[in-house]
């Protein structure tokens, strides 16, 4: 096959690629999209394997079948609360695969260079296994921590910012021995180096706690995209540039809007967790209200508000994805819906441990995406709600972020139910968010806590609304 | 503990200060009740009802006044005009006695219940904060008396509040005119525009615009450059220097002319009501207008009103009711009701019948007139600052937020840009045309990627991950490259990474068609 055809059909992948991402703006273009993406995706390999592999055709076919049928599998039994697990250990297979490819690349010699050609080869090289060690190490720690396997608080060394900033001085000294000593030797510095950089992605997350989890998540899936276009430079392979490219800027993308909606800057995030900030304003940190103000529920009395209520608002938060109540909740809203309600669900940016967590378990437990809003899109709507209902959710419902100015969370946007004439909180405790602040939610005089796990919880009412 | 509570003595007062529905929700409590007999019947509530839910009923309302431990009452006690004793007088220490007592208009009245060394708590003394606003019972009736003001102005005017176009001919809406949006201000909007009315407010608080234009009412802006607040203590109104008060005439005076209905609210705590309407502004506004001045009791907001009275002067017609809430009895007992209720729920935090006046509750301490004798009034300035005022503070800090980061150099975006520029120039003199071929496409996808990923659907997000984690397994391509290497281990590399990202592509798709099938309308 001529280059030029294999050229003109990277063009086209391309192109489809593209179309995949534009695509996801709506519901409606979605599955077209995602089958664009397919369609890309099989013309590239397609292409690739016809035109250029000249042998080795077995074991290539074994790989692809084998790991095929692993990521079909994987894909149909994952739960839907799981997804930021699945979506993590991906990652960390884009990132290994650009080790193992960037490795490959440095053992192949290919044919000579000029000095200039060969020091910017080099760099590629190396910068793409730097990032994609890092992917990859980074991702298997917050599949870990978003699996629960190891723990969600976040782990902070005493130093690690020296600890970083050294690992950071010394991947870039390796890089110019390595570049000084390729393509021939220099194997050495790329070792060293790769472990250096698999050090410092697990570092990177373990000292991020449970809620920043969808900035990481989206880093992330920004640093395989880097991978990739890094990939892209180094065998001069303008497909592989666009896709890392454009995946790359999507994680950055969706990083910067996880962060816009927790009111905190990226690097804030990235190098530490809640901690060092709210020690500061420690009169943020004691009770909100005083115990006398909390006013409990029974399950049948909120089934009776809600079956009275003309405008209810579901607030869903981790804690719903966490007791697995998304089904009840749906259940709940089609009654009232036949009931003659007007029940909308209002989701806030960063509720769950990725961006759109919240609307994947809605999808799955059959909720109509339409009856689904953001939360600028329902904030100004509150004053006619006459029940929300808060589900596991805390800090995204916080009234602190607006009313006191040296919270921790000031400034971060919230949903604001106590808008509303009654707002309904499920919660198992008066324990505080993932931020560590109290919740003057809690003793407003139109909030109600309904005390107990959420699945039990819904379930009483949905039990209540039944009779 | 018993709750006693007479009937209303005060002439052409309907309403009764326990409603049978409430009553259980005070048995709850741990009271025992008792009512005198005939007291709900001017609010539709029989004796017969008061007695099914438990509520003895007593005759003479002396055993009320002697026996109970609380009375319950709407008007401050009077003596009464038949049977001719004052219920003050019966009572004994230990008692309690609830009530509106307007402690600063009544110091003998005050001064009357110390003697008797009984406690009393005056429902027009629970302070405005936001905790006490269930128990705030002159916004109840405030509400009450808005409403009702409505309801009068549509009785005496002649005309449809609402237009029509019919085909009789067109029918114009009535315009109201609201001076004064406080809680009675803001209901009689809320009545008159919901029966169709064109209404506009006027208030010397510039912070309840936004209350008045969220009922969808007009609020008329002075043309006048002073900026002065017209907001006194407790959420009230307080007197204004005389150039607003000229400017606020002006506006009244060519208002007047123009409006069908004025409704005045304006009263400022412990003063006469100030006057708004002159006779001339009567004189000047259209035959078969009506004035509701729910200030008649305080001298009126117009001189020509006669409290209690409805009177019709240059074709006017001027209600100066004072007791609106007695004409709508069975809804303000309701609210008054409920409000005793809720006073006496923070009052009883046992649950067991038992009152505690915890002169350490905020609410408490401020609705506490007499305690065992001692007068307790005027409480300590409350420590919170008034709900209306919260909300202003807060806006008017995130105002102030946003001038807080530091403004930025006009030019200072030009800083990454030339550094941008410079490195990419440094790049330019020695990199290969190759490489700077890839760069552009990189540069230009980045900007590709930033446009299109802007445009997803934020309930998308996640399968937007899994799909752009499939699409990065295009990673596939540089080990089809390498795979046909002779060297081992460059195959067993390349090897590894097509199998990695072929569970990649296969499962990102895989579950990304998964999730957007399960989106549904």
């Amino acid at each position: 096959m001529n280059a030029g055809i294999i050229t003109v059909s990277y063009i086209a992948a391309s192109a489809l690629f593209i179309m995949a991402l534009g695509g996801l703006a709506h519901q409606e273009s979605a599955r077209r999209g995602n089958f664009y993406g397919m369609l890309g995706m099989g013309l590239a390999l397609l292409v690739t394997i016809i035109g250029l592999v000249t042998q080795n055709h077995f074991v290539l076919i074994v790989g692809i079948v084998a790991g095929g049928a692993i990521g079909w599998y994987l894909a149909k039994k994952v739960e839907m609360t799981q997804m930021p697990e699945l979506v993590a250990i991906l990652h960390s297979l884009v990132g290994l695969a650009a080790v193992f490819v960037g490795w490959a690349n440095a053992l192949e010699h290919g044919a000579a260079m000029s000095s200039v050609e060969q020091a910017i080869h080099a760099t590629e090289t190396y910068l793409g296994i730097l990032i994609g060690a890092m992917t990859f190490s980074g991702s298997v720690c917050a599949y870990l921590k978003l699996s629960a396997k190891i723990s969600g608080k976040p782990l902070q060394l005493p130093g690690r910012h020296i600890f970083n900033l050294f690992l950071l001085l010394a991947a870039i000294g390796f890089c110019f021995e390595y570049v000084a000593a390729a393509p021939e030797g220099g194997i050495v510095w790329l070792v060293l180096m790769t472990l250096i950089a698999l050090v410092f992605g697990v570092h990177m997350v373990v000292a991020i706690g449970g809620a920043d989890m969808p900035v990481v998540v989206s880093m992330l899936n920004s640093y395989s995209g880097w991978a990739a276009a890094a990939m892209g430079f180094m065998l001069g392979n303008d497909l592989l540039i666009v896709v890392g490219a454009l995946v790359g800027s999507s994680g950055a993308i969706l990083s910067y809007i996880m962060c816009k909606a927790m009111n905190r800057k990226f690097l804030n995030v990235i190098l530490g967790g809640f901690g060092n900030k709210s020690s500061g304003g420690a009169g943020a940190a004691g009770p909100a209200g005083s115990e006398a103000d909390i006013k409990p529920i029974q399950a049948d009395e909120v089934a009776d508000m809600l079956a009275h209520a003309k405008e209810v608002m579901i607030l869903p938060g981790y804690g719903m994805a966490v007791a697995q109540a998304q089904h009840t909740v749906y259940e709940i809203s089609k009654k009232l819906k036949d009931k003659g309600v007007n029940v909308r669900f209002g989701i806030h940016p960063v509720a769950g441990r990725m961006p759109g967590h919240m609307n994947v378990l809605l999808a799955e437990a059959k909720v109509p995406y339409d009856i689904v809003y953001e939360m600028d899109e329902i904030n100004a709507d509150f004053p006619n709600v006459d029940v929300s209902i808060v589900i596991g959710a805390n800090d995204i419902v916080n009234p602190a972020a607006q009313e006191v100015p040296d919270s921790p969370i000031a400034g971060m946007p919230v949903l604001e139910p106590w808008n509303g004439k009654t707002t309904i909180v499920l919660k198992r405790g008066m324990s505080t968010g993932y931020a560590g602040v109290d919740n003057p939610l809690f003793y407003k005089d139109n909030t109600r806590m309904l005390f107990g796990d959420a699945k039990d919880s819904v379930d009483a009412v949905l039990k209540h609304l039944s009779e | 503990m018993r709750i006693g509570v007479p009937k209303e003595i005060e002439e052409g007062e309907k309403r009764v200060a326990l409603t049978p529905e409430v009553a259980t929700q005070l048995q709850k409590l741990g009271f025992t009740l008792a009512i005198e007999t005939q007291a709900g019947v001017a609010a539709n509530f029989s004796d017969e009802e008061y007695r099914k839910v438990g509520v003895e009923i007593v005759e003479d309302p002396r055993d009320i006044w002697r026996e109970s431990d609380i009375i319950l009452h709407i008007r401050p006690p009077k003596e009464h005009p038949e049977l001719g004793f004052f219920g003050v007088e019966l009572m004994k220490p230990g008692q309690t006695l609830i009530s509106f007592l307007y402690p600063a208009m009544n110091p003998e009245l005050l001064q009357e219940l110390a003697n008797h060394g009984i406690t009393a708590l005056a429902m027009d003394s629970v302070p405005r904060i936001s905790r006490a606003q269930k128990m705030d019972a002159l916004s109840s009736m405030a509400n009450i008396a808005g409403y009702r003001a409505v309801v009068e102005a549509a009785q005496h005017f002649g005309r449809f509040f609402t237009g029509q176009i019919t085909a009789a001919g067109k029918i114009p809406p009535a315009k109201v005119l609201v001076i004064g949006a406080g809680v009675a201000g803001l209901a009689a909007i809320g009545a008159a525009k919901s029966m169709g009315a064109i209404v506009r407010a006027f208030d010397t608080r510039p912070e309840v615009k936004e209350q008045v234009e969220s009922m969808d009412a007009e609020f008329l802006m002075l043309d006048f450059p002073e900026d002065e607040s017209g907001s006194g203590q407790g959420g009230y109104a307080k007197t204004m220097s005389p150039e607003f008060i000229k400017a606020e005439m002006d506006l009244f005076a060519s208002q007047a002319a123009e409006v069908d209905i004025i409704i005045t609210t304006a009263l400022i705590p412990g003063k006469p009501a100030p006057e708004l309407i002159t006779e001339r502004m009567v004189a000047n506004m259209k035959p078969g207008s009506v004035i509701v001045d729910l200030a008649a009791e305080a001298g009126g907001n117009c001189k020509l009103t006669e409290a209690n009275k409805v009177v019709v002067k240059h074709g006017v017609t001027l209600i100066g009711y004072t007791n609106l809430p007695s004409r709508l009895a069975a809804q303000s007992s309701q609210l008054y009701a409920t409000n005793l209720r809720h006073l006496l729920t923070d009052l009883c935090p046992e649950k067991n019948g038992e009152i505690v006046v915890n002169m350490e509750d905020e609410v408490i301490r401020g609705a506490t007139v007499v305690k065992e004798g001692k007068i307790t009034w005027p409480p300590p300035a409350p420590r919170i600052s008034l709900a209306p005022k919260e909300d202003v503070g807060i806006k008017a800090k995130a105002q102030l937020e946003k001038p807080e980061a530091k403004p930025a150099h006009p030019l200072a975006f030009l800083v990454p840009l030339a550094l941008a520029g410079l490195a990419l120039f440094g790049l330019g003199s020695v990199a290969p045309p190759e490489f700077i071929g890839h760069l552009t496409v990189f540069v230009l996808s980045c900007f590709i990627g930033y446009m299109v990923i802007w445009g997803v659907s934020h309930s998308l997000h996640t399968p937007l991950m899994s799909v752009t984690n499939a699409i990065s397994s295009i990673i596939v391509i540089g080990a089809l490259i390498q795979i046909s290497s002779d060297s081992p281990l460059v195959v067993i590399l390349a090897t590894l990474a097509v199998f990695i990202t072929s569970i990649n592509i296969v499962g990102g798709f895989a579950v990304t068609q998964r999730m957007l099938r399960m989106f549904r309308k």
